[in-house]
């Protein structure tokens, strides 16, 4: 069997990222969407780790520490913004959120 | 000497390690999957449960422990905790009567696997710049040598430190942001 390299890694990573980008494309529900935004993020931490094993070093690891603050950040500001559209229109539908569309 | 070295190691070697990754992938993949076709937001974010702990399984397969530990505390204790309250607080009865997918997910699809071609295009082209072999890091003082980087070593300022307090900051205004937008108004 093939020994496992960094490429396996980011296949995999290429892949969860992929997905998350077909979920904010094509899901309506706005909670899918911010759920596909936190699959793209561990994508991109995948490929930082699988970096920094190839390397050798921690930079990679000290960042996706940094990516996951920031994914935890995005969740709470996101999720609020979610419930106040919820209370102003009760759906958590993307199609309805045309306020600003023109 | 070199052959010594090379023995240990061989006696430390993981043993079957393509069988975990072929495994934590696929589960990985398939749970992705699962989170962005489900109907139900539930079932979405438990498959999205799964699948951040088969990547935290997979930062444990490339000696990333502390990385690991940061995945399931975070984000499948705190993060995924966070979605299921405000799916409970949103309504989601509605969302069952209403399609899933948005009427362009034809494009959408396309445009994805256009930017997944374009991936493994970029991978296969460039498998050069990948070494075949991994560098071995220093597992057991890992969350050391990460905390070295964040917050100094020594009594001097780590290559990170600035960044961390920036990132304290982003909590702070992130923090907030859901207060002040969740607030009923007056």
């Amino acid at each position: 069997m093939v020994p496992i390299s960094t490429l396996h890694y980011l296949i995999v990573a290429a892949a969860l990222f992929v997905l998350g980008v077909v979920g904010v494309l094509t899901r309506r529900n706005l909670v899918v969407i911010l759920m596909s935004i936190e699959l793209i993020l561990n994508a991109v931490n995948l490929n930082l780790v699988a970096f920094s094993r190839m390397w050798g070093n921690l930079h990679g690891q000290v960042f996706s520490i940094f990516i996951t603050a920031d994914a935890a950040a995005e969740a709470a500001a996101g999720l609020g913004i979610l419930i106040a559209f919820f209370r102003n229109k009760e759906t958590v539908n993307v199609d309805e959120i045309d306020l600003l569309k023109w | 000497m070199n052959s010594a070295i090379n023995a240990t190691n061989a006696t430390m070697a993981p043993v079957a390690t393509p069988y975990f990754f072929y495994g934590l992938a696929t589960l990985a993949i398939v749970s992705a999957f699962l989170v962005i076709t489900r109907r139900n937001v539930v079932h979405s974010a438990l498959a999205l449960i799964v699948t951040l702990l088969s990547v935290a399984g997979l930062y444990l397969m490339l000696y990333a422990p502390f990385v690991a530990g940061v995945q399931i505390i975070v984000y499948a204790g705190g993060v995924m905790v966070l979605f299921l309250f405000v799916i409970m607080l949103v309504n989601i009865d509605r969302s069952y009567k209403e399609k899933r997918f948005s009427g362009l997910w034809p494009i959408g699809l396309a445009a994805a696997s256009a930017l997944f071609t374009l991936f493994l295009f970029a991978f296969i082209k460039g498998r050069a710049l990948f070494p075949d072999r991994m560098m071995l890091l220093p597992e057991s003082s890992n969350t050391q040598q990460i905390a070295g980087l964040l917050y100094g070593d020594a009594g001097k300022m780590g290559q990170y430190t600035f960044a961390f307090e920036i990132a304290s900051l982003l909590l702070l205004v992130a923090i907030l942001a859901a207060v002040v937008m969740t607030k009923k108004r007056a």
